[in-house]
């Protein structure tokens, strides 16, 4: 399994629940506490996200030894978003230089 | 007639994003466009400005392929990968790598026959859950800043 950063990311990225916190993060910074409540999920549930999250880079935990917040760090993020706009783009402009195309294949094969 | 061209992402799985398009042409037609190098090179080329000097496809599970595609200042980029699954003009399944540093993939496409129409669902699953709890490395971090606003948009539509 290929252990390069976006992968990695990809991998942290996987689950509907750790993209949902992220997002909650983007907003500003949170306890553990603050991101079980909208999820229904027990505190233990989050942590296992929170250190997946964390392994990733995606997130960085306070000092503070009781509450601990989490913040976003959008670092790898950028990674992805310019990753993921760059394959939307090769696609849209491959799929539109192919309609032509096939309309050339199409004469192509009234031709033989 | 037209056709709906219109590009549409959705993602079916966790792990998965699927490209959904469909072109006016049969069944066959656009799976040959996909799967014969001398159609390949002439239009799976991205933003203008790109050409594809080497495209190798040899077409049956276990068969590689290799593609090599160069810009006008010379740049480079290449990908490879292997056919795991080879269905002539209904459905192929490749690995897809671009090298270190980027996400392997594994890609199913499918093509649906809509009497003279294609629609062409391009399947790129990313890698499993049960890899996610490896132990994991930290990127480099360059500590470039992105627009909160525009990630959380890209988290809601990854959603």
């Amino acid at each position: 399994m290929a252990d390069d950063p976006l992968s990695i990311t990809f991998a942290a990225l996987a689950d509907p629940t750790r993209r949902a916190i992220l997002a909650r993060l983007a907003n500003g910074a949170a306890t553990v506490k603050e991101l079980s409540e909208p999820f229904a999920m027990s505190g233990p549930a989050v942590s296992k996200h929170l250190r997946v999250l964390e392994r990733a880079g995606l997130i960085t935990r306070g000092r503070d030894a009781q509450w601990r917040p989490c913040a976003l760090d959008a670092t790898p993020l950028r990674e992805v978003t310019e990753w993921a706009d760059g394959f939307r783009r090769f696609w849209d402009d491959s799929y539109r230089r192919l309609d032509s195309y096939l309309e050339r294949m199409k004469e192509q094969d009234d031709d033989d | 007639m037209t056709t709906d061209t219109t590009v549409s992402w959705t993602t079916p799985s966790p792990v998965e994003v699927a490209l959904t398009r469909t072109f006016d042409a049969p069944q066959q037609l656009v799976f040959e466009a996909f799967t014969e190098p001398e159609h390949v090179a002439r239009w799976m080329l991205g933003p203008e400005g790109w050409t594809m000097p080497v495209c190798e496809i040899d077409l049956r599970p276990g068969g590689r392929w290799h593609m090599v595609w160069r810009r006008t200042d010379g740049s480079e980029m290449a990908m490879t990968g292997e056919y795991l699954e080879v269905t002539p003009w209904s459905k192929t399944v490749q690995t897809e790598s671009w090298g270190p540093g980027w996400a392997s993939t594994v890609n199913t496409t499918r093509f649906i026959a809509d009497g003279d129409r294609t629609t062409v669902v391009q399947t790129m699953e990313f890698p499993s859950q049960a890899d996610r709890d490896r132990a994991l490395g930290t990127g480099m971090k360059d500590g470039a800043e992105v627009s909160y606003e525009r990630l959380a948009a890209h988290l809601a539509a990854a959603g």
